[in-house]
């Protein structure tokens, strides 16, 4: 099918992007690369009067270090995150999740910001912004926030911006970055992943012991699971953390798999995520 | 915006297509339209060297951009080397998916140095799928082509 009626406004700058915001409201949606909006708008599953283009805005499409975070501009597409040096060097998680992301002509020209706003709940940035300590700062024409990502996903689709919010960038944590892990599985290449586990973990000198263990594909939004974490956090086990995932968690059963399946599903992406983060930690690469 | 290196200006309604655009607009009918939400990979194009769905694009978002299609890899008579080795390697059947893939591979043939497997070669193009061939040909006509270039589309 092909997309409804709507107007079609590009601006050039952020103040006029707001304002469009401003002044339209809940009748109005961002565009950004188009990989989840321009399928909803063809299918009609979205049916906005005015469709406000941000791509042409400069000053969004940025990767910047910070002391202990790295900032990303929304417009930063996810085939950068994917082959920028910096992420590789700063994020490896950032850039793992990336190249899972759909194909490649959809990386080229899908953004982080889109993602985040979106919240598809098997999404992946979600995931890794919730282990990397993560945060989305979200800018109107009255002001600038920044809500951490523990309370910015709310549900399926639904995010804690208001309709005259642009995400402006998200911040990921750097805290634990070099500690990671990832895995996620797939039912073919390209599609959207049934389970996601993201784990990153405080430096063995670090007595805090600190751990995060975020899942996607659980609940009606990324996760983190309070029970896996305390068991990497205590004994430093991937088998216990794994288990303690597996039993937290009833997601529903469809199409793709059962609720049982799912759960076996969580068990091996965790222990695989937890081996790797471990593994990591221990100042040693994880194999495949 | 500018289609294989022909400049186009003209007003679209904001919410035509990409794919709609070439094909019924300015005629470019090689551009094949399979799914409309970005699964079967048959309207690639490439927006200023990148391989993206021209399903999934309003025409108005590539306002300014350089849009390259199947229609301009072949040269007059003289077919780009990811055509001919499609054409050699038998990487087609009907032919539906074949201007998609035509356009991811040369996507990969402009960046990629050397030979990739042919793991990663199915695994660059899961996003192109095709109904006929059962992939084998298009991996050999892959490989051909990678084989023979390892700079630009040509
Ligand atoms: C075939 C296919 C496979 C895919 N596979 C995956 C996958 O495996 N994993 C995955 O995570 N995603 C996948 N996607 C989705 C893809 O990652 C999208 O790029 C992403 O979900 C949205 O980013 P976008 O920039 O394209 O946003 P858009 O499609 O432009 O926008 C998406 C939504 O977010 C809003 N929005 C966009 N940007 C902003 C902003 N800066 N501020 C406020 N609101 C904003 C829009 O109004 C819209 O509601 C897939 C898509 C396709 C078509
Ligand atoms: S028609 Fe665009 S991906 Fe199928
Ligand atoms: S040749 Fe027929 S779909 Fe690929």
């Amino acid at each position: 099918m092909k997309p409804p009626k709507f107007r079609y406004h590009a601006p050039s700058s952020l103040d006029e992007a707001l304002d469009l915001l401003a002044t339209y409201g809940d009748d109005a949606v961002v565009l950004s690369g188009g990989q989840s909006l321009i399928p909803m708008l063809n299918l009609r599953l979205a049916r906005p009067a005015e469709v406000v283009d941000i791509a042409r805005i400069d000053g969004l499409g940025y990767v910047e270090a910070g002391e202990c975070s790295v900032s990303v501009g929304a417009l930063v597409t996810h085939r950068k995150m994917e082959t920028d040096p910096e992420v590789a060097r700063l994020l490896p998680m950032a850039r793992e999740a990336a190249g899972l992301i759909g194909f490649r002509a959809i990386r080229n020209r899908g953004t982080v910001g889109g993602s985040v706003a979106h919240a598809d709940p098997s999404a992946e940035w979600p995931a890794v912004l919730l282990a990397l300590d993560g945060s989305v700062e979200m800018r109107s024409s009255s002001g600038v926030r920044q809500v951490d990502a523990s309370d910015f996903f709310k549900s399926v689709f639904t995010t804690a911006r208001r309709p005259d919010e642009i995400v402006s960038s998200v911040r990921f944590g750097s805290r634990f970055a070099g500690n990671w892990g990832f895995s996620e599985f797939q039912r073919r290449t390209g599609d959207f992943a049934v389970v996601v586990a993201a784990v990153a973990c405080a430096d063995s000198s670090d007595r805090s012991g600190e751990t995060r263990v975020a899942l996607a594909g659980v609940a009606d939004r990324p996760v983190r699971c309070a029970e896996a974490e305390a068991a990497l956090a205590d004994a430093s086990d991937p088998r216990a953390a794994a288990e303690a995932a597996r039993d937290a968690f009833d997601p529903a059963g469809d199409a793709h798999g059962s609720t049982a399946y799912r759960k076996q599903l969580v068990y091996a992406q965790v222990l695989r995520a937890a081996t790797q983060a471990l593994t990591r930690r221990a100042g040693r690469r994880p194999d495949g | 915006m500018e289609v294989n290196g022909r400049a186009v200006t003209t007003e679209v309604d904001g919410r035509m297509l990409l794919s709609d655009f070439l094909r019924g607009v300015i005629g470019l009918t090689g551009t094949h339209v399979g799914c409309e939400h970005g699964y079967c990979g048959s309207c690639t194009v490439l927006i200023d060297g990148a391989s993206a769905r021209s399903c999934l694009m309003l025409a108005a978002q590539a306002n300014g951009s350089m849009v390259s299609t199947v229609e301009g890899l072949a040269d007059g008579e003289q077919l780009s080397i990811v055509q001919q080795a499609f054409k050699s390697c038998h990487g087609l059947q009907c032919g539906f998916c074949t201007p998609g893939l035509l356009m991811a591979v040369s996507e990969m043939a402009a960046e990629t140095a050397s030979s990739p497997s042919r793991d990663l070669i199915r695994e660059q193009l899961a996003g192109n799928l095709c109904r006929c061939t059962g992939y084998h040909q298009i991996v050999d006509a892959v490989e051909q082509a990678l084989g023979s270039t390892s700079r630009g589309p040509r």
